[in-house]
């Protein structure tokens, strides 16, 4: 069976849900699935098929890239666990900790360094680059 | 009445002679499928004089070209061109970008950072994650993991 067929539900959801610039390629048998998804609760819900096809993410057949388009001035949301997020002067956790956004705080996004690392303002006035992955647009 | 007779006899002998002279239908086929020989593809049809051009052409260049090539052929008196343009096929998917070692290297230590229980290793563009992680936490960590453009993730992860 081709991964294609395998994640069929999964590729389905991408192409029904909205999912834009959405690449579906297959290469040396790993699925690579990337696109811009509209909103967080997408993102989430193709996180949850995949994890229904294939339980704890254990097959190592899928590569899914698939972020929430965000632009310039979205505000986004502080989603860590419970602790504050570090806002860092540069994009890598090697770089020194400017300042924090607490739990649940909304942050503005000022530009996308790279799918991991934004360079976020808090309402307070600091500004510094975030983990995206802790971050949610709103 | 005289006039109207030898009007007729001209009209009669002229159209006598024309239709005489007109190549056979035939005839015209066989002219345009000379000159059509290096466009194998593109078959022609003649009837009464009107040549209809049906096939596949690879573009519509080819197309017009075809047609502009038949219409001098004697006896042509017009063309109808019912060739269609074979649609280009699409471009091949561009190859999947996997980041160089050195660059995964320094973005998975990003990714797992918080996650203490979590170890993982990047050989070839493959990330490999051993250690222990909560099962609350295993999506947010692949989900992190997913965007650093690795080749694979193998995950032998206990989970908690």
């Amino acid at each position: 069976m081709s991964l294609q067929d395998k994640y069929k539900q999964l590729i389905d959801a991408a192409n029904t849900d909205g999912v834009s610039n959405l690449q579906v390629r297959e290469q040396d048998n790993v699925l690579y699935i990337d696109g811009d998804a509209p909103d967080g609760a997408t993102k989430d819900k193709l996180w949850d098929i995949y994890g229904q096809i294939d339980p704890d993410y254990r097959a190592g057949d899928v590569v899914m890239n698939v972020n929430v388009a965000a632009s310039a001035g979205t505000k986004a949301k502080v989603v860590t666990d419970s602790t504050n997020l570090n806002i860092r002067k540069g994009p890598g956790t090697d770089q020194p900790i400017v300042g924090k956004a607490a739990h649940n705080e909304i942050v503005t996004l000022q530009s996308k360094t790279n799918d991991q690392w934004w360079l976020i303002k808090t309402d307070a006035g600091a500004e510094g680059y975030c983990y995206a992955q802790y971050l949610s647009p709103q | 009445m005289k006039i109207s007779k030898l009007f007729l006899a001209v009209f009669i002998t002229t159209s006598t002679l024309l239709f005489s002279c007109a190549p056979k239908d035939s005839d015209i086929q066989s002219k345009i499928q000379e000159k059509l020989k290096s466009m194998p593809e593109i078959s022609v049809t003649v009837k009464d004089g009107v040549a209809t051009l049906s096939g596949e052409c690879k573009d519509e260049a080819a197309k017009d070209e075809a047609a502009e090539s038949i219409k001098d052929v004697k006896g042509v008196k017009s063309v109808v061109n019912d060739c269609t343009v074979t649609p280009p096929p699409p471009p091949p998917p561009a190859p999947v970008v996997i980041n160089a070692d050195s660059t995964l290297i320094k973005s998975v230590a990003d990714a797992t950072k918080d996650f203490p229980g979590v170890k993982a290793d990047v050989k070839d563009g493959i990330v490999t994650l051993t250690g222990d992680i909560k099962r609350d936490n295993l999506k947010t960590l692949m989900m992190s993991l997913n965007t650093l453009k690795p080749k694979k993730i193998e995950n032998k992860l206990t989970i908690k």
